[in-house]
């Protein structure tokens, strides 16, 4: 599959800070790519590289086939951002705003589809000063489609929106990508990198430290999964099976770590069945979260993050 | 690089879709439009930048009556004597002090970073901002004038000669006004202070340039001070294209020199025009 953005060894340096230490990541046309990282991590310098707005200092970046530092305005017509800022034209309605941008591109949406697509067509003719945080964020997004590119940056797309907002917002985010659309979204959201993405790279300190699935990322898959249960009736008097993994006992509560807990399950109800439990009471398993992930991978101990 | 972008992918149904790039003039004419929708809406802009300078002209004209001589039976009205500079002040208003403001604001919350992330060529955007000073201009000029006939008596520019001067110095005022507001926009450290920048050199040069007082007043080393800039050489300019020829004498050198004015401001355009190359940024909301 061709690359959307390809980028060797960058780095950027402001003064003597690296705000990039060297990343290396390649991402195809069509997928859903989530970079988190905690705040200073470069999340945004990296994003802002890739758009045309700043300048790398070292290594290489291909967008979209052309080098983002010096293409034209024919590339940014594939293109679409959304920036963090929420700053609009307060004095503009959001229809004046979208058709105006609309007037930039060769081959743009329909304004009023575009206002659709983001729910905002009750305020279309409301000035954007009037909106609501919320509201403002779906002109951004309206805004960052308009031209309908072939590649979205998206920084921090649902930081200000309420539940229900998120969820239009993603909602509209995979029916873009559905198109073989290509997403580049940065986000504090762990559950929303992994509701969307096809692939998470997590950035700490200039440097990606991980690269994968969300399923996968950081080893998640190997790390051991948590099945706990209560002990009561027949279950509290029998001695519990042999299994591999790690038990302790928390109360009246068992809980066992293990890399194989498919096995585990098994031999525990058999176990249970024996003992004329149907039911192993209040059980339950869990794989360590992407976010139990991302906060030992960015945990800082003072050494520096690995990957560089 | 493609420039077929409308057939590079699978894409949303493009109801507005129209075959090829749109030019650098139509979109500049079509950022003039929304530039003066933001403007004639934004209500404190409109009236500190367009409104404020016609208020003057009602406050003059109320305020000081009589007339000013020059020279055995010849004289005019005061308000007559301070149209012309209360058009300099205007042009100023709305070229130099309503771009610098606005500009400002767009650099530091982060609105021309949008656009500098668009297809929009820069030379779109101000083919905007300068359409914007000059409709502006033009409509409060206009006004003033309408006003100052109707209601005060005012002379219009007597002959062919004083009224091309009076053409030439008003587009040279509004074009200097506007590249010297973006120039100065490098100077305003955030949003906020906008205004609190921009305004108080402006009022004080209103004071030493003759708009609010007779220029021939005004001591010898303001008078100075105020020729190194260009507000006194609109406001030489206009009053040459609408007092009668004696009133030169008030002048310095005893001279209209009308020339002059065009010299200056042709001066101040070029400088302007190459500060505001050299100090113009997209985004500045890091600074």
């Amino acid at each position: 599959m061709p690359t959307a953005i390809s980028v060797q060894s960058l780095r950027k340096s402001y003064g003597s800070f690296e705000a990039l230490r060297g990343v290396d990541l390649e991402i195809d046309r069509g997928e859903v790519f989530s970079l988190l990282g905690p705040n200073g991590a470069g999340k945004t310098t990296f994003v802002e590289v890739l758009e045309g707005y700043r300048a790398r200092t070292a290594g290489d970046a291909r967008v979209l086939d052309a080098d983002p530092g010096s293409a034209g305005s024919a590339w940014k017509a594939r293109i679409g951002i959304v920036p963090q800022s929420t700053t609009l034209f307060d004095e503009l309605t959001v229809r004046e705003i979208v058709t105006h941008f609309a007037g930039f591109y060769p081959a743009p949406l329909n304004p009023a589809r575009a206002i659709s697509m983001v729910g905002l067509d009750e305020k279309a003719d409301a000035r954007c000063g009037k909106l609501s945080g919320g509201q403002k964020r779906r002109v951004d997004l309206a805004l960052g489609m308009i031209g309908d590119p072939e590649l979205l940056f998206l920084d921090e797309p649902t930081t200000g929106l309420d539940p229900e907002g998120r969820r239009q917002l993603w909602g509209i985010v995979r029916e873009f990508a559905a198109l073989g659309k290509t997403v580049l979204l940065t986000t504090h959201y762990l559950d929303e990198a992994e509701a969307l993405s096809d692939r998470v790279g997590i950035i700490d300190r200039g440097a990606l430290v991980a690269l994968g699935p969300p399923a996968t990322v950081g080893g998640r898959d190997r790390e051991r999964s948590i099945i706990r249960f209560g002990l009561r009736g027949p279950l509290a008097t029998t001695t519990l099976p042999e299994i591999s993994g790690e038990l302790t006992h928390e109360g009246q509560r068992v809980v066992i770590s293990t890399v194989h807990p498919a096995a585990t399950l098994r031999v525990l109800l058999a176990w249970a069945d024996e003992c004329g439990e149907p039911e192993l009471p209040a059980l339950t398993v869990s794989r360590p979260s992407l976010e139990d992930v991302y906060l030992t991978l960015i945990a800082h101990d003072g050494t520096p993050g690995e990957g560089a | 690089m493609a420039f077929n972008v409308a057939s590079a992918s699978p894409s949303l149904p493009a109801g507005a879709a129209r075959a090829g790039r749109p030019s650098v003039l139509r979109l500049g004419l079509s950022r003039v439009a929304i530039e003066l929708k933001v403007y004639f809406r934004n209500v404190e802009m409109m009236f500190f930048t367009f409104l404020l300078p016609i208020l003057f002209l009602f406050i003059f004209a109320s305020v000081f009556s009589g007339d000013i001589n020059a020279g055995p039976g010849v004289k005019v009205n005061f308000t007559n004597y301070f149209l012309p500079g209360i058009i300099a002040s205007g042009v100023m208003s709305a070229t130099f002090a309503s771009l610098a403001i606005s500009i400002a604001i767009e650099q530091h919350e982060g609105m021309l970073k949008r656009l500098a992330g668009t297809p929009l060529p820069k030379a779109s955007y101000f083919i905007g901002k300068l359409g914007l000073a000059v409709v502006v201009t033009l409509a409060q000029t206009a006004i003033m004038l309408v006003a100052a006939i109707l209601l005060y008596g005012v002379e219009l520019p007597a002959g062919p000669h004083r009224w091309a001067v009076f053409l030439s110095v008003l587009v040279l005022s509004a074009a200097t006004g506007a590249v010297l507001g973006i120039a100065y926009t490098r100077l305003v450290p955030n949003a906020k202070s906008a205004p609190a920048i921009i305004q108080p050199p402006f009022l004080i040069l209103q004071f030493i340039s003759g708009v609010f007082f007779r220029y021939g007043e005004i001591p010898g080393w303001l008078q100075a001070i105020a020729s190194i800039f260009p507000l006194k050489w609109m406001s030489l300019g206009f009053r040459y294209a609408f007092l009668p020829d004696s009133f030169g004498e008030f002048e310095y050198g005893a001279d209209w020199g009308w020339e002059r004015p065009i010299l200056v401001l042709t001066a101040w355009l070029v400088a302007g025009f190459v500060l505001a190359l050299l100090f113009f940024r997209w985004d500045r909301q890091r600074e």
